[in-house]
């Protein structure tokens, strides 16, 4: 038997490494001691101090000491695991040690740092972390890494602009795509809209995009089509789609959610009527038709948004109330066009430019208060205008509602298919707000477009586009490969509560009914112990994070 | 940075610059030259020994100029890689003095005074330009008096501020006090050295110099006497100014009142015409950080629209008014005088009340655009790729990656002023499109 099998049936054999790191520790306490006292430790047959444990000549010594001293546990006392760990496992793996024999004691941040010009506390801390660190070593035991297979096919649920190129980008890394609309067209929301703030045709625009989608061979599209059922885990899911022509059941490796937003309809909004109070979907269709007739336009942003049932800012209504302000400036130079706001959001360079244009053509921009809306009643908007301290009245023939874009009434229904969070508004959850945009917490299934939030044309193309690598960093891989420290649920021991199942953030346990179980999806398991720490019957462990691993390191203490 | 650091697939070449492209997508040759930092990369560990020791102070630009650093140093603790480089500037070795204590002190033995720059030739399919942005420098605007008024500053100084790791470990203090304490410092220093000096002279007279002073007679002093007076004179020029400070200083705090200015050098036809985007929710989050610091700070962020524009920056600028002494007033501030105490008085239109008012705060904090780098027109010019009106790079809506070369792509500021989930959203975008190029290129040449 190789020593990775053997190592947890034999008598431990620890290796304590004790880390000067130049003077950033052993400046701040006595390395010789801990170092000599970790010779004292139980099961501890070797201990060196190394000027650099992460140099070259220190992760000799520890491969050394492996072969040399038959070590079976490796202890190094040094600085972060967060950016040691790594490289000090694989090294005990390439002198033939199980990497999960290997564990880690921070006397850097722990103990030079936070007690510094403290030496002989300082010390003392170390000597007792090192003792923690071994006891627990003792009672490691090696693991496997995980494996999965990873099946080479993305499944993408919308076909709007950050669905299709979502599914042009994967395609263009030559993956296999599933591209799933519900609707008869391609082109979501954007079918609705006239021109896009670009000056481009939004139809052809999209329509361009969707010629190029069904001449891809690696796309397949199916149209007036619902995804029915998902389940399974990243790199295997299952999945049934309804179509017109029955349901196809297909296998793939990643999600990708781009299925949009809608535009709200203003009903019971400023006297919203859809004739001289429109929506701004219906002005495009107007301007669109060529059918606009009015001399006098009055458009009101936030109709609907930045209140207490509503509190967001969709983002993209100040941009389309001044591209289409402009617009009706262009092809009708007489028409008055005055603009009521709060803020306008006309971020960036193009934004800003076009607010600068809008303004040189006439369109008269005014700021009204929140507290004391526009009232809209008979071809009049009034509304109080601080800047004068006046009550100004316009006279109008049409009244645009620039209202936010919200959730669609699917949403909900989505993600508890594919069991991924919405956020208070009803948008799709990412992992991160800043730094995991694209991505769900849950590995494999990935969002884009305005389904997370309102975004411009550019911007869902943008991500559509960004979700692709993503994918690809995922499916460019032969194999799926993960850490072994997981959870496991004893089943002999489990009696189903489910206190685990809501604890666990990642939608990797599940229930079993036949068994009356708890379970745990390994490939989902990020190895967090919540529900570890939660289960009251302690049928749920976290390997390398064992009760009694635990409390031999506390023992020491 | 961690993650890019530990990749495997990632070459990570940090203080190098590209100094020439050649080829097309798929197979482009890249010149990349390797600054010489004087430290061995492969053998430094990033213990900081070195700095520890260096005896030549530099001002750190990290924090914005507010603390030293040393002239051998990494730019900032945990940047990625912890390879620490000698500033040629101020390095003794480096202007022909007598030195080298950080070559003694290092044990791993990296330091390397011959170090040489090296030149690299890389063979690579496709190219992304992530180059970000400057700060814009507010000294342009002579209304907002930067660089005359101490107690205003700059976002990113105020964001070194709040830094618990920054010059003033998270507390606010108005700068014009910081210089005050600096001073003090620094006659403190001379007091106490001088004051050693009397304590010799007083134990061997038994006497106290203030004693003696008083009945100190010119006249019918001996040579002793007269250099003990002259000593304590010396001392009385020290002291006296040092008890002022300290009076002046007593009465002082930390600032507690904030004025925040939005598109300083934004959304102004004089400097960059364009909307920084990200200011806004910068300056609401400096404002509630110091509000969680100081539960008494109360702020002010005047600007012309509050641009809250991302997912949930709505529903955080509303929290910020509610739970952090925020108030938002909708005004362009029109100039910052100097009021009494070296307190910023601002003057501006209240655009609710109809009038122009004056109003004082203890610390001013300009919002500044976001401003293509100094280098864009250079990096433009050795790739071959075009810049836009703003001078950022130029990208087309219809592929808002792409530059007008073929293989090369852009993202973050680079591309135009946003904020991070945006950057990040982007970034994902332009490797997608790289690795499409790569994939797509007929045969990539590899030497």
């Amino acid at each position: 038997m190789s020593k990775e099998t053997l190592a947890f049936y034999e008598e431990p054999r620890i290796g304590v490494f004790v880390c000067d790191c130049g003077s950033n520790i052993a400046g701040h306490l006595d390395c010789s001691q801990v170092a000599e006292y970790a010779e004292t430790l139980p099961h501890v047959v070797y201990v060196k101090e190394n000027l650099y444990t992460c140099s070259e000549s220190g992760i000799v010594e520890i491969q050394k000491g492996i072969k040399d001293h038959n070590l079976n546990r490796v202890v190094v006392a040094s600085c972060s695991p967060r950016t040691h760990h790594p490289l000090f496992s694989s090294s005990c793996a390439e002198a033939g040690l199980n990497p999960y024999l290997f564990e880690m004691v921070n006397i850097r941040d722990q103990c030079s740092w936070v007690h510094m010009g403290k030496r002989d506390n300082a010390t003392h801390k170390a000597k007792e972390l090192v003792r923690m660190g071994v006891a627990k070593s003792a009672g490691l035991e090696p693991q496997e890494e995980i494996e999965s297979s990873l099946i080479r096919k993305i499944l993408v649920i919308g076909g709007g602009v950050a669905g299709m190129s979502a599914a042009q980008a994967l395609a263009g890394m030559n993956l296999e795509v599933i591209l799933v609309e519900k609707s008869s067209q391609y082109g979501g929301l954007l079918r609705q809209v006239n021109t896009l703030d670009t000056g481009e045709d939004a139809l052809e625009s999209v329509q361009a995009l969707a010629g190029e989608i069904s001449t891809q061979e690696h796309i397949k599209g199916y149209l007036s089509s619902e995804v029915r059922d998902v389940s399974g885990y990243i790199g295997n899911y299952d999945v049934r789609i309804n179509t017109p022509d029955g349901e196809v059941a297909d296998k793939v490796g990643c999600i990708v959610v781009a299925t949009g937003a809608v535009s709200l309809i203003p009903e019971g909004l400023f006297e919203y009527d859809g004739k001289q109070v429109v929506s701004m979907m219906e002005l495009e269709q107007q301007l669109k038709h060529n059918d606009l007739s009015a001399k006098r336009v009055v458009f009101i942003q936030c109709a609907g948004a930045r209140n207490e049932q509503r509190e967001y800012c969709s983002r993209i209504c100040c941009m389309m109330a001044v591209k289409n302000a402009m617009l009706i400036k262009e092809k009708y130079p007489l028409t008055d066009v005055q603009v009521l706001y709060r803020d306008m959001q006309m971020y960036g360079t193009h934004k800003e430019q076009m607010l600068w244009n809008a303004r040189g053509m006439g369109v008269r921009f005014h700021v009204y208060d929140p507290a004391d809306p526009p009232r809209v009643a008979g071809g009049n908007v009034s509304f109080y205008q601080s800047v004068t301290n006046e009550e100004v009245s316009l006279e109008t023939d049409l009244t645009v509602l620039s209202t936010p874009l919200v959730p669609r009434s699917d949403a909900g229904t989505i993600a508890n298919m594919l069991r991924v969070p919405t956020d208070q508004n009803g948008f799709f959850l990412e992992a991160h707000a800043k730094l995991r945009p694209l991505d769900f917490a849950a590995d494999g299934i990935f969002v884009c477009g305005s389904g997370r939030y309102p975004a411009t044309s550019v911007e869902a193309k943008t991500q559509g586009i960004g979700v692709a690598s993503r994918v690809a960093a995922i499916l460019f891989k032969d194999k799926l490969v993960k850490s072994a420290i997981v959870a496991k649920i004893h089943p002999e021991s489990c009696v189903g509560c489910m206190a685990c199942l809501s604890m666990c953030p990642y939608e990797a346990i599940s229930y079993n009914p036949e068994l009356r179980v708890c379970e745990i999806n390994e490939i989902l398991c990020k190895g967090c112990g919540n529900c570890a720490a939660t289960c009251p019957s302690h049928s749920a462990e976290l390997k390398g994070y064992k009760a009694e691993q635990l409390l031999a390191q506390i023992g020491a203490l | 940075m961690l993650d890019v650091g530990r990749h495997p697939n990632i070459e990570l070449m940090a203080y190098s610059e590209l100094d020439a492209l050649e080829g097309e997508a798929g197979a482009f040759k890249a010149t990349v030259r390797k600054k010489v930092r004087y430290v061995d990369e492969a053998k430094c560990t990033g213990c900081g020994a070195c700095a520890e020791a260096c005896p030549t102070p530099v001002p750190d630009r990290y924090n914005e100029g507010h603390a030293e650093r040393k002239a051998i140093y990494s730019w900032f603790a945990q940047g990625i890689p912890s390879t620490h480089a000698i500033d040629t500037e101020y390095c003794r070795v480096m202007n022909g003095k007598k030195c080298g204590i950080c070559q003694k002190k290092c044990e791993a033995g990296a330091i390397d005074f011959e170090q040489k720059e090296e030149i690299l030739s890389l063979d690579v399919g496709a190219v992304i330009v992530a180059t970000g942005y400057d700060v814009f420098d507010p000294s342009k605007m002579p209304e907002y008096r930067y660089t005359v008024l101490d107690n205003v500053v700059t976002a990113m100084e105020f964001e070194r501020f709040l830094s618990a790791s920054g010059p003033t470990e998270g507390h606010i203090y108005r700068p014009s006090d910081l210089k005050l304490k600096a001073e003090r410092a620094d006659l403190a220093k001379k007091a106490a050295k001088s004051m050693k000096m009397l304590k010799k002279i007083e134990d061997k007279h038994g006497q106290s110099s203030k004693d003696f002073f008083e009945s100190f007679d010119m006249d019918t002093a001996d040579d002793d006497q007269k250099k003990w007076a002259a000593k304590y004179e010396a001392y009385l020029e020290v002291a006296k100014p040092l008890a002022r400070l300290e009076e002046k200083l007593a009465g002082t705090g930390t600032a507690k009142k904030l004025a925040f200015i939005q598109c300083v050098g934004s959304r102004d036809l004089r400097f960059y015409p364009f909307c920084s985007g990200y200011c806004c929710m910068h300056s609401i989050k400096e404002a509630i950080i110091a509000h969680e610091h100081d539960n008494e700070t109360n702020s002010v962020i005047f600007g012309m629209d509050i641009r809250a524009v991302g997912k949930g920056f709505e529903e955080y600028k509303v929290r910020g008014e509610n739970k952090s002494n925020i108030r938002y007033k909708r005004s362009r501030v029109a100039e910052i005088v100097k009021g009494d105490d070296e307190r910023p008085v601002l003057i501006y239109e209240d655009t609710q009340d109809q009038v122009v008012k004056k109003e004082d705060f203890d610390l001013v904090i300009l919002a500044t655009a976001c401003a293509p780098v100094k280098g864009t027109s250079k990096i433009a010019g050795i790739l071959d790729i075009e810049m836009d009106q703003y001078g950022f790079f130029k990208t087309q809506a219809q592929q808002p990656l792409d530059t007008s070369k073929p293989g090369i792509f852009v993202c973050g500021c680079a591309h135009s002023p946003m904020d991070i989930p945006e950057s990040v959203a982007q970034a994902s975008s332009a490797a997608a499109r790289a690795v499409q190029a790569v994939l797509q290129a007929p045969a990539l040449k590899v030497s």
